[in-house]
């Protein structure tokens, strides 16, 4: 059904989403709007590693530009919410620009090490600006949810809807995109530069491109991750966050978009997941502050080494042996290279 | 004038010690091709390491060369079962690059949340050993002391230690070989699986060491999410870009030039512009010499 | 003895050896010929260590070259000189042979080879102070035929050593591989694109077509043998 009508399955998915919002418990219901907020930040990484090959350990960063634009609107010209949403992804866009010239013109450790670089010092420079109200940071308040939508309509109800809607929103669009020739061009890009290169892809173009976007989405999630606590401060876009990140993208699977959710819903699980533990070892403070960070790299670390793609790329892996190991005529492809008396086939 | 000295003897003090976390990471990329992002945490666990050493022997200098050692081990077990297994597990499709990235943050990850567990959230202290307070001549007072000079010597001494093994003895040469040519190390009968795990172990030990004297010649205090330590990752892999990430001369020029020009900025400039220039000079070097200023051609790209 | 016994290795789904057996005497020279792909350097590669085999047996005297590192099989006597002047460009001429006898624990039989290698060689004891990456192509492949003779082989496999190098260079090159037999005991296969010139210096010489031997014996035998002259040695 995704395939056939995509624009159908969104809505469906959002009106599920609605009917779930008004059974939860508000408790729920706001960490519901969190997993909507990681949707797009894990999408904006994916779309960047899995799709352009390019990697960036400084999407906290990206995610705080945004945020810090958001409530500076919002504070100084008490612009309107939609506005500073908008204005979040151009800001963190302008910046992945800037970021992305020079990222296309590095690979791997280099590039890692100047998102990194970025993401350890961006709070530091918001710390030393008063604009940017140093270690406390500003304050972003969009307000009560209207009156329209009734009495009982509580403030997390309406940021589960403001969060769930750009998500969707945006995952609708980032399908398109990735199906456009843009889409098809970055693939091209990951697979094989020099390749898509002589194909006539303008590799760099394409390169800074993807890392806009990516900042624009992640501006999104930064800014709306400010609104869900009323706070934009170097404390709430830390480095782990950054780790977060990465790891939500690699349990997700950094080859495709369909595991999102699987990642999303995992990085709000875990401070739960260890305040449980933490609980049943009776409340330890230790526990409490060290198990999240415990749990969220262990489980990078163990991703890495077993399922190195991702959950979802693996079970698909699994489904495609499974296929061709039933019938050896199913195998997608046959190659049969003769040369002279010899001959090489892939069929067994 | 005197103030031009302090700008000096700031930028080297401070360049010592990125030299040693810029050749810790030069050693880690030469041998296994994996930039450590975990060597700052490393680093860290190894001047706690090095605090409960000095409070159960209460002697610093023999701590230091204890945590070294210790910080070295530690390095090598790592090699030896993470990233072995992770080179034979991840090589293939698009994670493969980022695999090993990717690893090494998940175990900076690990490294801060078992030093909490620990050590605790709390400050804790390790002592200098020396005097901090700089040395007078007639009425300037320099901005280093017994302590400061002592870092510098320290680091000299190492640094040479570290270009005679490389150079001149036969664990060097095998080293060397194994990290610009590890088919031909190989074929001459090097182990070169051993002679990574060494890499490792020296970077370790480097690492070590930059964590020590990065604590006892700052303000002692260490606690796990030490920006300190952060930002000496920054500025280690930054000096290691200067001089092109494959070699050691590179990376202790590389860590001398950041060193003295964030001395001058902050000095001259101001403090808050620190963190800013050093990125705009990563930048910098990066767009306008990816290779490195002593590094070879290949390789910056793709 | 070298006695290789239904050698196979593939390259994904490609077979680039197919059942290649043959044996090669103590101390004789041979040369294995063929052209592009025929699976001169995967033979090399698979006996050395580098590459691993599909099945099949490959042994020198009783070591079983098919399992363990290449640094194993250096232990054992097998030297391998790799495609394209394998040398290590960073280190001088003296490094790179002190590197092919650093796993040797008798500093003076080293010296004694390295004694030997400046004497076969007089241009890389000129040279010896310079970096590799300075040298000529011959030079480069003289270089890298010594470091593999500094680890005291008993059995050297050489792959193209005449690859880009002049006439008169390869001249020299091959003389002094039929020294290294005659005089100094060593036991040599020689991969060889330029199959007369290795043909004329070999002792014995293998022809592989396509990943399978497509004729064995004597040089100087397949030298006359009309189907291998039109086929291989182009006359």
């Amino acid at each position: 059904m995704l395939k056939k009508h995509p624009l159908i399955t969104f809505i469906f998915f959002g009106v599920v989403l609605y009917l779930i919002s008004n059974r939860l418990d508000e408790l729920l219901v706001y960490q519901g709007a969190t997993v909507g907020i990681f949707v797009i930040a894990i999408a904006s990484l994916i779309l960047l590693t899995g799709y352009s090959g390019q990697v960036s350990l400084g999407h906290g960063a990206l995610m705080a530009i945004g945020a810090y634009a958001a409530a500076l609107l919002r504070i100084h010209y008490n612009a309107p919410v939609w506005l500073t949403f908008v204005v979040a992804v151009l800001a963190a866009a302008v910046g992945g620009a800037l970021l992305g010239l020079a990222a296309a013109r590095l690979s791997g450790p280099y590039l890692a090490g100047t998102t990194l670089a970025l993401a350890i010092g961006l709070p530091s420079i918001a710390n030393q600006f008063s604009i940017f109200g140093g270690e406390q940071g500003l304050s972003f308040d969009i307000g009560f949810p209207p009156a329209s939508l009734g009495e009982d309509f509580t403030q997390y109800k309406w940021y589960f809807w403001i969060s769930w809607s750009a998500a969707l929103i945006a995952m609708y669009w980032l399908r398109h995109v990735l199906n456009s020739r843009y889409g098809r061009s970055w693939r091209a890009v990951r697979s094989n530069d020099v390749a898509a290169e002589l194909a006539g892809i303008h590799v760099g173009r394409n390169k800074v491109l993807a890392f806009t976007i990516s900042a624009g989405l992640a501006g999104l999630a930064g800014a709306l991750l400010g609104m869900t606590i009323s706070l934009v401060s170097p404390g709430v876009y830390p480095l782990l966050l950054s780790f977060s990140l990465a790891t939500g993208a690699v349990l997700a699977g950094v080859t495709t978009l369909g595991g999102v959710m699987i990642g999303a819903v995992i990085l709000v699980a875990i401070p739960e997941i260890a305040l449980a533990i933490a609980n049943r070892y009776g409340g330890s403070e230790t526990i409490i502050t060290n198990l999240p960070g415990l749990l969220v790299s262990g489980l990078l670390i163990l991703t890495v080494l077993l399922s190195p793609n991702g959950p979802v790329e693996q079970m698909h892996a699994r489904h495609a042996k499974r296929a061709k190991s039933g019938k050896a005529s199913h195998s997608p492809v046959e190659l049969t290279l003769r040369v002279g008396s010899k001959t090489w086939s892939t069929k067994k | 004038m005197s103030q031009f000295l302090d700008m000096f003897l700031i930028g080297i003090s401070a360049a010592s010690i990125y030299a040693l976390m810029a050749i810790s990471m030069v050693l880690v990329w030469r041998s296994t091709r994996v930039v450590n992002f975990a060597q700052a945490g490393m680093a860290l666990l190894s001047a706690y390491i090095g605090y409960e050493l000095v409070s159960r022997t209460g002697n610093f200098w023999i701590s230091l060369p204890l945590a070294m050692i210790l910080g070295a081990a530690f390095s090598a077990f790592i090699e030896f079962f993470l990233m072995r297994t992770l080179l034979k597990h991840s090589n293939q499709g698009p994670i493969a690059a980022i695999a090993p990235i990717i690893a090494t943050l998940g175990l900076l990850g690990v490294i801060r949340a078992v030093i909490g567990f620990i050590w605790g959230h709390g400050d804790v202290q390790l002592e200098a050993p020396l005097s901090k307070v700089g040395y007078k001549f007639g009425d300037t007072t320099l901005f280093i002391g017994p302590m400061g000079l002592f870092v510098i010597c320290f680091v000299v001494a190492l640094l040479l230690v570290v270009t005679i093994v490389f150079q001149k003895t036969n664990i060097g040469l095998a080293l060397r070989a194994s990290a610009y040519a590890p088919e031909i190390a190989q074929l001459s009968g090097i182990r070169v699986s051993g002679i990574r795990t060494l890499g490792w172990a020296i970077a370790g030990a480097a690492g070590a060491a930059a964590g020590i004297l990065q604590t006892v010649n700052g303000t002692g205090g260490l606690t796990p999410e030490s920006l300190e330590f952060s930002l000496l990752l920054v500025f280690g892999f930054i000096a290691a870009v200067i001089g092109g990430l494959e070699s050691l001369p590179g990376a202790v020029l590389g860590a001398v030039i950041l060193g003295l020009v964030l001395a001058f900025v902050q000095i001259y400039i101001s403090g808050t512009l620190v963190f800013i220039v050093a990125f705009i000079l990563l930048l910098a070097v990066l767009i306008l010499r990816p290779q490195g200023f002593l590094g070879s051609k290949a390789g910056r790209r793709a | 003895m070298l006695k290789i016994n239904g050698l196979t290795v593939s390259h994904g789904a490609i077979r680039a050896l197919d059942n290649v057996s043959f044996s090669v005497e103590k101390g004789g020279l041979t040369a294995v010929i063929g052209s592009n792909g025929a699976g001169k350097t995967t033979l090399m590669r698979t006996l050395s260590g580098l590459k691993s085999a599909d099945s099949g047996s490959a042994t020198w005297n009783d070591h079983n070259l098919l399992h363990g590192k290449p640094e194993h099989h250096v232990r054992q006597g097998v030297s391998h000189v790799s495609e394209g002047k394998s040398v290590v460009a960073q280190l001088s001429v003296e490094e790179n042979l002190d590197l092919g006898a650093l796993w040797r624990r008798n500093p003076a039989e080293a010296k004694k080879s390295k004694a030997e290698v400046f004497e076969l060689f007089p241009r890389l004891h000129e040279r010896r102070e310079q970096q590799a990456d300075t040298l000529s192509g011959g030079e480069r492949q003289m270089l890298a035929i010594s470091r593999a003779y500094m680890a005291r082989p008993q059995l050297l496999l050489l792959d193209e050593p005449s690859l880009g190098l002049a006439p008169l260079v390869i001249e020299q090159i091959f003389q002094s591989i039929r020294h290294i037999v005659d005089s100094m005991g060593v036991t040599v296969v020689l991969v060889e694109q330029n199959a007369m010139g290795a043909l004329r210096i070999a002792d014995f010489g293998v022809v592989l077509n396509l990943g399978t031997i497509a004729a064995w014996g004597r040089a100087s035998d397949l030298i006359a043998d009309p189907a291998v002259r039109t086929a291989y040695l182009g006359f």
